[in-house]
Protein backbone atom coordinates (compact mmCIF):
# COMPACT_ATOMS: atom_id res chain seq x y z
CA UNK A 1 0.00 0.00 0.00
CA UNK A 2 2.81 2.43 0.94
CA UNK A 3 4.77 1.38 -2.64
CA UNK A 4 1.93 2.30 -4.27
CA UNK A 5 1.01 5.10 -2.50
CA UNK A 6 4.65 6.88 -3.11
CA UNK A 7 4.55 5.43 -6.42
CA UNK A 8 1.31 7.66 -7.20
CA UNK A 9 3.08 10.55 -5.70
CA UNK A 10 6.02 10.25 -7.82
CA UNK A 11 4.02 9.86 -11.19
CA UNK A 12 1.93 12.61 -9.67
CA UNK A 13 4.67 15.25 -8.81
CA UNK A 14 6.60 13.62 -12.86
CA UNK A 15 3.07 15.33 -14.29
CA UNK A 16 3.31 18.55 -12.50
CA UNK A 17 6.69 19.16 -13.45
CA UNK A 18 6.28 18.59 -16.80
CA UNK A 19 3.25 20.85 -16.42
CA UNK A 20 5.19 23.66 -14.81
CA UNK A 21 7.95 23.25 -17.02
CA UNK A 22 5.28 23.80 -19.70
CA UNK A 23 4.22 26.85 -18.13
CA UNK A 24 7.68 28.12 -18.12
CA UNK A 25 8.19 27.47 -21.58
CA UNK A 26 5.11 29.48 -22.81
CA UNK A 27 5.93 32.32 -20.65
CA UNK A 28 9.22 32.05 -22.77
CA UNK A 29 6.98 32.12 -25.83
CA UNK A 30 4.77 35.24 -24.56
CA UNK A 31 7.64 37.54 -23.72
CA UNK A 32 10.80 37.01 -26.15
CA UNK A 33 9.09 39.54 -28.36
CA UNK A 34 8.05 41.98 -26.40
CA UNK A 35 10.57 45.18 -25.80
CA UNK A 36 12.66 46.12 -24.09
CA UNK A 37 15.00 43.50 -25.21
CA UNK A 38 18.34 42.88 -23.58
CA UNK A 39 20.63 42.80 -26.35
CA UNK A 40 24.13 43.75 -24.15
CA UNK A 41 23.00 40.94 -21.83
CA UNK A 42 22.34 37.96 -24.72
CA UNK A 43 25.55 38.84 -26.38
CA UNK A 44 26.98 38.26 -23.02
CA UNK A 45 25.78 35.30 -21.93
CA UNK A 46 26.62 33.97 -26.14
CA UNK A 47 30.18 34.87 -25.31
CA UNK A 48 30.29 33.28 -21.82
CA UNK A 49 28.01 29.70 -22.90
CA UNK A 50 30.51 29.50 -26.15
CA UNK A 51 33.91 30.16 -24.66
CA UNK A 52 33.48 28.57 -21.95
CA UNK A 53 32.19 25.60 -23.55
CA UNK A 54 34.67 25.49 -26.90
CA UNK A 55 37.81 23.57 -25.13
CA UNK A 56 35.72 21.02 -23.59
CA UNK A 57 33.72 20.61 -26.69
CA UNK A 58 37.12 20.08 -28.53
CA UNK A 59 38.28 17.38 -26.35
CA UNK A 60 35.61 15.66 -26.53
CA UNK A 61 35.20 15.71 -30.37
CA UNK A 62 38.95 15.09 -30.95
CA UNK A 63 38.77 12.03 -28.51
CA UNK A 64 35.55 10.66 -30.54
CA UNK A 65 36.84 11.50 -33.71
CA UNK A 66 39.91 9.48 -33.04
CA UNK A 67 38.23 6.33 -30.27
CA UNK A 68 35.39 6.15 -33.48
CA UNK A 69 37.61 5.63 -36.09
CA UNK A 70 39.95 3.43 -34.18
CA UNK A 71 37.57 1.01 -32.96
CA UNK A 72 36.00 0.62 -36.18
CA UNK A 73 39.18 0.12 -38.26
CA UNK A 74 39.41 -3.34 -36.98
CA UNK A 75 36.12 -4.89 -38.73
CA UNK A 76 36.09 -2.74 -41.36
CA UNK A 77 39.39 -3.95 -42.56
CA UNK A 78 38.05 -7.40 -41.88
CA UNK A 79 35.51 -7.03 -44.52
CA UNK A 80 37.88 -5.01 -46.52
CA UNK A 81 35.60 -1.87 -46.51
CA UNK A 82 38.73 0.05 -44.84
CA UNK A 83 37.85 2.86 -47.64
CA UNK A 84 34.32 3.32 -46.56
CA UNK A 85 35.61 4.91 -43.29
CA UNK A 86 35.27 8.03 -44.08
CA UNK A 87 31.78 7.91 -45.11
CA UNK A 88 30.68 5.75 -42.32
CA UNK A 89 32.46 8.15 -39.63
CA UNK A 90 31.56 11.13 -41.50
CA UNK A 91 27.52 10.27 -41.55
CA UNK A 92 27.85 9.10 -38.16
CA UNK A 93 29.13 11.80 -36.60
CA UNK A 94 27.30 14.99 -38.50
CA UNK A 95 24.05 13.47 -38.21
CA UNK A 96 23.95 11.79 -34.33
CA UNK A 97 27.22 11.31 -32.10
CA UNK A 98 28.42 14.94 -33.11
CA UNK A 99 24.99 16.95 -31.77
CA UNK A 100 24.13 14.56 -28.79
CA UNK A 101 28.26 13.79 -27.55
CA UNK A 102 28.35 17.99 -27.74
CA UNK A 103 24.93 18.49 -26.63
CA UNK A 104 25.36 15.78 -23.36
CA UNK A 105 28.61 18.07 -22.67
CA UNK A 106 26.54 21.48 -22.47
CA UNK A 107 23.79 20.08 -20.03
CA UNK A 108 26.54 19.16 -18.05
CA UNK A 109 28.33 22.27 -18.49
CA UNK A 110 25.59 24.77 -19.46
CA UNK A 111 22.53 23.79 -17.92
CA UNK A 112 24.19 23.29 -14.12
CA UNK A 113 25.97 26.26 -14.67
CA UNK A 114 22.47 28.25 -15.34
CA UNK A 115 21.00 26.10 -12.45
CA UNK A 116 23.56 26.99 -9.61
CA UNK A 117 23.93 30.71 -10.75
CA UNK A 118 20.02 31.83 -10.88
CA UNK A 119 19.32 29.06 -7.84
CA UNK A 120 21.62 31.02 -5.94
CA UNK A 121 20.44 34.74 -7.07
CA UNK A 122 16.86 33.73 -6.12
CA UNK A 123 17.83 32.43 -2.94
CA UNK A 124 20.05 35.57 -2.17
CA UNK A 125 17.03 37.70 -3.27
CA UNK A 126 18.79 39.20 -6.27
CA UNK A 127 15.99 38.31 -8.59
CA UNK A 128 13.26 39.96 -6.00
CA UNK A 129 16.06 43.15 -6.07
CA UNK A 130 16.36 43.11 -9.70
CA UNK A 131 12.30 43.19 -9.76
CA UNK A 132 12.01 45.68 -7.39
CA UNK A 133 14.78 47.81 -9.57
CA UNK A 134 12.25 47.72 -12.13
CA UNK A 135 13.88 45.46 -14.34
CA UNK A 136 11.41 41.98 -15.59
CA UNK A 137 13.77 39.77 -13.88
CA UNK A 138 12.34 37.06 -16.38
CA UNK A 139 13.44 38.82 -19.55
CA UNK A 140 16.80 39.51 -18.36
CA UNK A 141 18.03 36.53 -16.91
CA UNK A 142 15.87 33.72 -18.65
CA UNK A 143 14.88 34.89 -22.06
CA UNK A 144 18.49 35.97 -22.40
CA UNK A 145 20.20 32.61 -21.14
CA UNK A 146 17.31 30.70 -23.21
CA UNK A 147 18.33 32.62 -26.43
CA UNK A 148 21.90 32.33 -26.12
CA UNK A 149 22.04 28.41 -25.60
CA UNK A 150 19.29 28.02 -28.49
CA UNK A 151 21.48 30.47 -30.64
CA UNK A 152 25.17 29.13 -29.39
CA UNK A 153 24.97 25.09 -29.35
CA UNK A 154 24.12 24.51 -33.15
CA UNK A 155 27.66 26.81 -33.41
CA UNK A 156 29.17 23.92 -30.86
CA UNK A 157 27.97 21.35 -32.96
CA UNK A 158 29.36 22.14 -36.31
CA UNK A 159 32.74 23.15 -34.75
CA UNK A 160 32.49 19.82 -32.57
CA UNK A 161 31.74 18.13 -35.90
CA UNK A 162 34.81 19.60 -37.62
CA UNK A 163 37.08 18.62 -34.72
CA UNK A 164 35.83 14.91 -34.69
CA UNK A 165 36.25 15.01 -38.15
CA UNK A 166 39.80 16.09 -37.92
CA UNK A 167 40.53 13.06 -35.06
CA UNK A 168 39.41 10.49 -37.23
CA UNK A 169 41.41 12.07 -40.27
CA UNK A 170 44.62 11.88 -37.89
CA UNK A 171 43.76 8.43 -37.21
CA UNK A 172 43.47 7.26 -41.06
CA UNK A 173 46.63 9.68 -41.80
CA UNK A 174 48.84 7.66 -39.70
CA UNK A 175 47.29 4.11 -39.82
CA UNK A 176 45.85 3.92 -43.61
CA UNK A 177 48.34 6.35 -45.34
CA UNK A 178 45.18 8.73 -46.49
CA UNK A 179 45.75 12.27 -46.97
CA UNK A 180 43.90 14.56 -44.74
CA UNK A 181 42.66 16.28 -48.23
CA UNK A 182 41.32 13.16 -49.49
CA UNK A 183 39.62 11.90 -46.04
CA UNK A 184 37.83 15.70 -46.22
CA UNK A 185 36.68 15.01 -49.92
CA UNK A 186 35.22 12.06 -49.32
CA UNK A 187 33.40 13.24 -46.31
CA UNK A 188 31.76 15.94 -47.90
CA UNK A 189 31.06 13.64 -50.87
CA UNK A 190 29.51 11.08 -48.99
CA UNK A 191 27.14 14.14 -46.83
CA UNK A 192 24.20 15.64 -48.52
CA UNK A 193 21.23 17.66 -47.46
CA UNK A 194 19.34 15.80 -45.43
CA UNK A 195 22.26 14.82 -43.12
CA UNK A 196 22.90 18.49 -42.14
CA UNK A 197 20.00 20.16 -42.18
CA UNK A 198 18.00 17.91 -39.78
CA UNK A 199 21.12 17.87 -37.25
CA UNK A 200 21.21 21.07 -37.05
CA UNK A 201 17.63 21.84 -36.50
CA UNK A 202 18.01 19.27 -33.97
CA UNK A 203 20.39 21.15 -32.05
CA UNK A 204 18.70 24.12 -32.17
CA UNK A 205 16.46 21.97 -30.13
CA UNK A 206 19.02 21.02 -27.84
CA UNK A 207 20.14 24.39 -26.97
CA UNK A 208 16.85 25.36 -26.06
CA UNK A 209 15.92 22.35 -23.48
CA UNK A 210 19.27 23.09 -22.31
CA UNK A 211 18.43 26.83 -21.51
CA UNK A 212 14.57 26.23 -20.68
CA UNK A 213 15.79 23.18 -18.24
CA UNK A 214 18.50 25.55 -16.43
CA UNK A 215 16.84 28.43 -16.26
CA UNK A 216 13.73 26.92 -14.97
CA UNK A 217 15.42 25.03 -11.95
CA UNK A 218 17.41 28.11 -11.23
CA UNK A 219 14.79 30.32 -11.45
CA UNK A 220 12.11 28.37 -8.74
CA UNK A 221 15.12 27.27 -6.96
CA UNK A 222 13.76 26.37 -3.04
CA UNK A 223 15.00 25.26 0.21
CA UNK A 224 17.89 28.06 0.79
CA UNK A 225 21.93 26.72 -0.14
CA UNK A 226 20.66 22.98 -0.42
CA UNK A 227 18.00 23.85 -3.09
CA UNK A 228 20.71 25.84 -5.16
CA UNK A 229 22.79 22.48 -5.13
CA UNK A 230 19.43 20.43 -5.94
CA UNK A 231 19.03 22.82 -8.63
CA UNK A 232 21.69 22.74 -10.56
CA UNK A 233 21.81 18.39 -9.88
CA UNK A 234 18.37 18.23 -11.28
CA UNK A 235 19.17 20.64 -13.97
CA UNK A 236 21.63 18.26 -15.63
CA UNK A 237 19.77 15.23 -15.24
CA UNK A 238 16.18 16.84 -16.36
CA UNK A 239 18.06 18.16 -19.80
CA UNK A 240 20.15 14.90 -20.31
CA UNK A 241 16.74 12.86 -20.39
CA UNK A 242 15.12 15.89 -22.69
CA UNK A 243 17.89 15.42 -25.31
CA UNK A 244 17.17 11.58 -25.30
CA UNK A 245 13.59 12.50 -25.99
CA UNK A 246 13.94 15.17 -28.29
CA UNK A 247 16.44 12.81 -30.25
CA UNK A 248 13.80 10.15 -30.19
CA UNK A 249 11.29 12.61 -32.10
CA UNK A 250 14.03 14.20 -34.31
CA UNK A 251 14.73 10.98 -35.92
CA UNK A 252 11.72 9.79 -35.58
CA UNK A 253 10.49 12.93 -37.95
CA UNK A 254 13.33 12.89 -40.11
CA UNK A 255 12.89 8.88 -41.01
CA UNK A 256 9.37 9.91 -42.01
CA UNK A 257 10.53 12.13 -45.09
CA UNK A 258 13.62 9.99 -45.94
CA UNK A 259 10.75 7.17 -46.71
CA UNK A 260 8.87 10.02 -48.89
CA UNK B 1 -3.08 48.03 27.04
CA UNK B 2 -3.76 51.66 26.26
CA UNK B 3 -1.69 50.96 23.06
CA UNK B 4 -2.97 47.88 21.69
CA UNK B 5 -4.59 48.95 18.30
CA UNK B 6 -6.84 46.42 16.42
CA UNK B 7 -8.75 49.37 14.67
CA UNK B 8 -7.14 51.27 11.90
CA UNK B 9 -9.06 53.97 11.81
CA UNK B 10 -7.89 54.51 15.31
CA UNK B 11 -4.28 54.00 14.22
CA UNK B 12 -4.71 56.58 11.36
CA UNK B 13 -5.90 59.45 13.48
CA UNK B 14 -3.22 58.68 16.23
CA UNK B 15 -0.60 58.61 13.47
CA UNK B 16 -1.95 61.68 11.56
CA UNK B 17 -2.10 63.97 14.90
CA UNK B 18 0.90 62.63 15.58
CA UNK B 19 3.15 63.91 12.81
CA UNK B 20 0.46 66.03 11.55
CA UNK B 21 1.61 64.78 7.81
CA UNK B 22 0.22 62.14 5.20
CA UNK B 23 0.24 58.48 5.19
CA UNK B 24 2.76 57.58 2.87
CA UNK B 25 1.73 53.56 3.12
CA UNK B 26 -1.70 52.20 4.33
CA UNK B 27 -2.52 48.95 4.94
CA UNK B 28 -6.14 47.47 5.37
CA UNK B 29 -6.70 44.05 6.78
CA UNK B 30 -3.89 42.24 5.00
CA UNK B 31 -3.93 38.67 4.44
CA UNK B 32 -1.79 35.99 3.40
CA UNK B 33 -1.43 32.19 3.78
CA UNK B 34 0.61 29.61 2.04
CA UNK B 35 -0.57 26.67 2.00
CA UNK B 36 -2.44 25.70 5.88
CA UNK B 37 0.13 29.04 7.18
CA UNK B 38 -1.27 31.58 7.99
CA UNK B 39 0.77 34.00 7.83
CA UNK B 40 -0.75 37.54 8.22
CA UNK B 41 -4.66 37.64 9.41
CA UNK B 42 -6.04 40.93 8.99
CA UNK B 43 -2.77 43.18 9.37
CA UNK B 44 -3.41 46.57 9.67
CA UNK B 45 -0.16 49.63 9.21
CA UNK B 46 0.34 53.51 8.43
CA UNK B 47 3.29 54.69 8.27
CA UNK B 48 3.36 58.67 8.02
CA UNK B 49 5.13 61.01 5.56
CA UNK B 50 9.12 61.59 7.59
CA UNK B 51 8.30 58.95 10.20
CA UNK B 52 10.56 56.02 11.10
CA UNK B 53 8.68 52.95 11.40
CA UNK B 54 9.74 49.59 13.11
CA UNK B 55 7.57 46.84 12.70
CA UNK B 56 9.06 44.21 14.99
CA UNK B 57 8.02 39.86 15.05
CA UNK B 58 9.86 36.54 15.98
CA UNK B 59 11.11 34.90 13.34
CA UNK B 60 8.75 33.75 10.75
CA UNK B 61 6.25 35.96 11.87
CA UNK B 62 5.67 37.48 8.58
CA UNK B 63 7.24 40.78 8.81
CA UNK B 64 9.27 39.71 5.19
CA UNK B 65 5.69 38.71 3.51
CA UNK B 66 4.33 41.94 4.77
CA UNK B 67 7.54 44.06 3.65
CA UNK B 68 7.39 42.59 -0.14
CA UNK B 69 3.74 42.85 -0.62
CA UNK B 70 4.24 46.54 -0.27
CA UNK B 71 6.46 46.38 -3.75
CA UNK B 72 4.39 44.08 -5.15
CA UNK B 73 6.53 40.89 -4.69
CA UNK B 74 4.39 38.99 -2.88
CA UNK B 75 0.62 39.04 -3.44
CA UNK B 76 -1.81 39.29 -0.69
CA UNK B 77 -4.90 37.01 -0.58
CA UNK B 78 -6.99 40.28 0.25
CA UNK B 79 -6.79 43.81 2.26
CA UNK B 80 -5.43 46.53 0.70
CA UNK B 81 -1.99 48.30 0.19
CA UNK B 82 -0.89 51.68 -0.60
CA UNK B 83 1.70 53.02 -1.25
CA UNK B 84 2.05 56.85 -2.01
CA UNK B 85 -1.52 57.03 -2.58
CA UNK B 86 -1.78 54.01 -4.83
CA UNK B 87 -3.24 50.74 -4.76
CA UNK B 88 -0.39 48.57 -5.06
CA UNK B 89 -2.17 45.57 -6.53
CA UNK B 90 -4.51 46.90 -8.99
CA UNK B 91 -1.02 48.83 -10.83
CA UNK B 92 -0.01 47.19 -14.38
CA UNK B 93 3.39 46.60 -14.92
CA UNK B 94 4.38 49.86 -16.21
CA UNK B 95 3.04 52.02 -13.55
CA UNK B 96 4.10 49.23 -10.61
CA UNK B 97 7.83 49.71 -11.81
CA UNK B 98 7.36 53.13 -11.93
CA UNK B 99 5.91 53.54 -8.00
CA UNK B 100 8.90 51.24 -7.63
CA UNK B 101 11.54 53.78 -8.65
CA UNK B 102 10.35 55.97 -5.61
CA UNK B 103 10.52 52.98 -2.56
CA UNK B 104 14.50 52.04 -2.02
CA UNK B 105 14.17 48.28 -0.34
CA UNK B 106 17.39 47.22 1.66
CA UNK B 107 16.98 43.41 1.64
CA UNK B 108 18.15 41.50 4.35
CA UNK B 109 21.26 40.00 2.74
CA UNK B 110 22.00 43.21 1.03
CA UNK B 111 20.87 41.38 -2.57
CA UNK B 112 24.10 42.54 -4.18
CA UNK B 113 24.21 41.15 -7.98
CA UNK B 114 27.73 38.73 -7.92
CA UNK B 115 28.64 38.69 -11.55
CA UNK B 116 28.44 42.84 -11.16
CA UNK B 117 31.15 45.21 -10.03
CA UNK B 118 29.90 47.58 -7.29
CA UNK B 119 29.67 50.53 -10.13
CA UNK B 120 27.40 48.14 -12.04
CA UNK B 121 25.08 47.32 -9.19
CA UNK B 122 24.56 50.96 -8.70
CA UNK B 123 24.43 51.80 -12.50
CA UNK B 124 21.86 48.80 -13.16
CA UNK B 125 18.31 50.63 -11.49
CA UNK B 126 19.24 53.58 -13.34
CA UNK B 127 18.60 51.62 -16.85
CA UNK B 128 14.86 51.39 -16.33
CA UNK B 129 14.31 54.65 -14.67
CA UNK B 130 16.03 57.49 -17.33
CA UNK B 131 12.86 59.71 -17.27
CA UNK B 132 12.98 60.33 -13.65
CA UNK B 133 16.71 60.63 -13.42
CA UNK B 134 16.73 62.91 -16.49
CA UNK B 135 19.18 61.79 -19.80
CA UNK B 136 22.32 61.06 -17.68
CA UNK B 137 24.94 60.31 -20.59
CA UNK B 138 27.58 59.58 -17.90
CA UNK B 139 26.48 58.05 -14.61
CA UNK B 140 29.76 58.03 -12.93
CA UNK B 141 29.06 61.60 -10.46
CA UNK B 142 25.72 59.34 -9.92
CA UNK B 143 27.35 56.48 -8.74
CA UNK B 144 30.40 57.85 -6.64
CA UNK B 145 27.47 60.67 -5.18
CA UNK B 146 25.52 57.35 -3.66
CA UNK B 147 28.73 55.60 -2.69
CA UNK B 148 30.25 58.94 -1.16
CA UNK B 149 27.02 58.94 0.94
CA UNK B 150 27.78 55.48 2.48
CA UNK B 151 31.32 56.02 2.63
CA UNK B 152 32.92 53.88 0.08
CA UNK B 153 33.56 55.74 -3.21
CA UNK B 154 36.96 53.55 -3.12
CA UNK B 155 34.93 50.34 -3.86
CA UNK B 156 33.44 51.39 -7.51
CA UNK B 157 35.26 48.86 -9.43
CA UNK B 158 35.35 45.81 -6.88
CA UNK B 159 33.46 42.68 -6.76
CA UNK B 160 30.76 42.18 -4.21
CA UNK B 161 32.52 39.26 -3.28
CA UNK B 162 35.82 41.54 -2.62
CA UNK B 163 33.22 43.05 0.58
CA UNK B 164 32.83 42.65 3.83
CA UNK B 165 29.48 42.01 5.61
CA UNK B 166 29.35 45.78 6.38
CA UNK B 167 30.29 47.36 2.96
CA UNK B 168 27.58 45.08 0.88
CA UNK B 169 24.93 46.26 3.28
CA UNK B 170 26.29 49.68 2.96
CA UNK B 171 26.46 49.38 -0.92
CA UNK B 172 22.86 48.18 -1.15
CA UNK B 173 22.03 50.71 0.48
CA UNK B 174 23.59 53.10 -1.76
CA UNK B 175 21.94 51.18 -4.78
CA UNK B 176 18.84 52.41 -3.33
CA UNK B 177 19.11 55.89 -2.58
CA UNK B 178 20.66 56.18 -6.55
CA UNK B 179 16.94 56.61 -7.71
CA UNK B 180 16.44 59.44 -4.97
CA UNK B 181 13.57 57.40 -3.31
CA UNK B 182 10.82 58.53 -0.68
CA UNK B 183 10.15 56.01 0.97
CA UNK B 184 12.90 53.61 2.68
CA UNK B 185 11.92 49.80 3.32
CA UNK B 186 14.40 48.06 5.71
CA UNK B 187 14.28 44.33 5.87
CA UNK B 188 16.55 43.19 9.11
CA UNK B 189 18.94 45.67 8.18
CA UNK B 190 21.09 44.43 10.87
CA UNK B 191 20.83 41.10 10.75
CA UNK B 192 24.24 39.27 9.86
CA UNK B 193 26.53 42.25 11.25
CA UNK B 194 28.51 42.77 14.51
CA UNK B 195 27.13 45.53 17.40
CA UNK B 196 30.09 47.54 15.76
CA UNK B 197 28.52 47.76 12.16
CA UNK B 198 25.15 47.26 13.25
CA UNK B 199 25.41 51.01 15.09
CA UNK B 200 27.56 51.90 12.09
CA UNK B 201 24.50 50.84 9.64
CA UNK B 202 21.50 52.68 11.71
CA UNK B 203 23.64 55.95 11.97
CA UNK B 204 23.51 55.63 8.29
CA UNK B 205 19.78 55.10 8.22
CA UNK B 206 19.65 58.13 10.32
CA UNK B 207 21.86 60.21 8.33
CA UNK B 208 19.90 59.45 5.15
CA UNK B 209 16.50 60.03 6.76
CA UNK B 210 17.90 63.75 7.64
CA UNK B 211 19.53 64.31 4.29
CA UNK B 212 16.96 62.83 1.50
CA UNK B 213 13.96 63.18 3.94
CA UNK B 214 12.31 60.03 3.56
CA UNK B 215 9.81 58.00 5.33
CA UNK B 216 11.38 54.52 6.53
CA UNK B 217 9.73 51.00 7.41
CA UNK B 218 11.92 49.00 8.99
CA UNK B 219 11.66 45.52 9.86
CA UNK B 220 13.96 44.28 12.46
CA UNK B 221 13.83 41.84 15.48
CA UNK B 222 17.23 43.58 16.89
CA UNK B 223 15.77 45.20 19.54
CA UNK B 224 18.87 47.88 20.00
CA UNK B 225 18.51 48.73 16.29
CA UNK B 226 14.17 50.08 17.21
CA UNK B 227 15.14 51.32 20.33
CA UNK B 228 17.79 54.24 18.51
CA UNK B 229 15.41 54.57 14.99
CA UNK B 230 12.24 54.11 15.72
CA UNK B 231 9.99 57.08 16.25
CA UNK B 232 6.75 54.71 16.44
CA UNK B 233 7.03 51.07 16.89
CA UNK B 234 4.21 48.06 15.49
CA UNK B 235 4.47 44.73 17.17
CA UNK B 236 3.53 42.03 14.69
CA UNK B 237 2.04 38.84 16.58
CA UNK B 238 0.06 35.66 14.86
CA UNK B 239 -0.70 37.76 11.89
CA UNK B 240 -1.68 40.66 13.33
CA UNK B 241 -0.78 44.11 14.87
CA UNK B 242 -1.06 42.74 18.36
CA UNK B 243 0.87 45.82 19.61
CA UNK B 244 1.72 49.98 18.73
CA UNK B 245 3.62 52.45 20.78
CA UNK B 246 6.62 54.47 21.06
CA UNK B 247 9.95 52.12 22.28
CA UNK B 248 9.43 53.34 25.20
CA UNK B 249 5.50 52.49 26.40
CA UNK B 250 5.90 49.00 25.14
CA UNK B 251 9.26 48.32 26.71
CA UNK B 252 7.40 48.98 29.62
CA UNK B 253 4.48 46.50 28.71
CA UNK B 254 3.25 43.76 31.49
CA UNK B 255 1.47 41.90 28.49
CA UNK B 256 3.44 38.76 28.37
CA UNK B 257 3.81 38.58 24.63
CA UNK B 258 4.38 42.06 24.67
CA UNK B 259 7.18 42.13 27.27
CA UNK B 260 8.74 38.58 25.56
CA UNK B 261 10.25 40.93 22.97
CA UNK B 262 11.91 43.45 25.22
CA UNK B 263 13.58 40.49 27.71
CA UNK B 264 17.15 40.47 28.02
Amino acid sequence: MGETSTLFKGVKEFFIEIGDLSHFAARFFKEVLKPPFEFKELLRQCYQMGNRSLILVTVTGFIIGLVLTLQSRPTLIQFGAVSWMPNMVGISIVREIGPVITALICAGRIASGIGAELGSMRVTEQIDAMEVSGTNPFKYLVITRIMATTLMLPILVIYGDLVALYGSALVENLKGDVSFQLYFNTVFDALSFSDLVPATIKSFFFGFAIGLVGCYKGYYSKKGTAGVGVAANTAVVMASLLLFVIDFIAVFISDIFYEL
Amino acid sequence: MSFNMTDQDQITNRSESAQGGKAVIEIKDLYKSFGDNHVLNGFNMTLMEGENLVVMGKSGSGKSVMIKCLVGLVKPDSGTVKVLGKEINSLDQQNLDELRSDIGFLFQGSALYDSMTVRENLEFPMRRHKEKLGVVADTEPLVREALENVGLAHTMDLMPVELSGGMKRRVALARTLILKPKVMLYDEPTSGLDPITSKEIIELMRSIQKKYGTSSLIITHDVDCARVISERMILLVDGINYAEGTYSQLSQSTDPKVDAFFKK
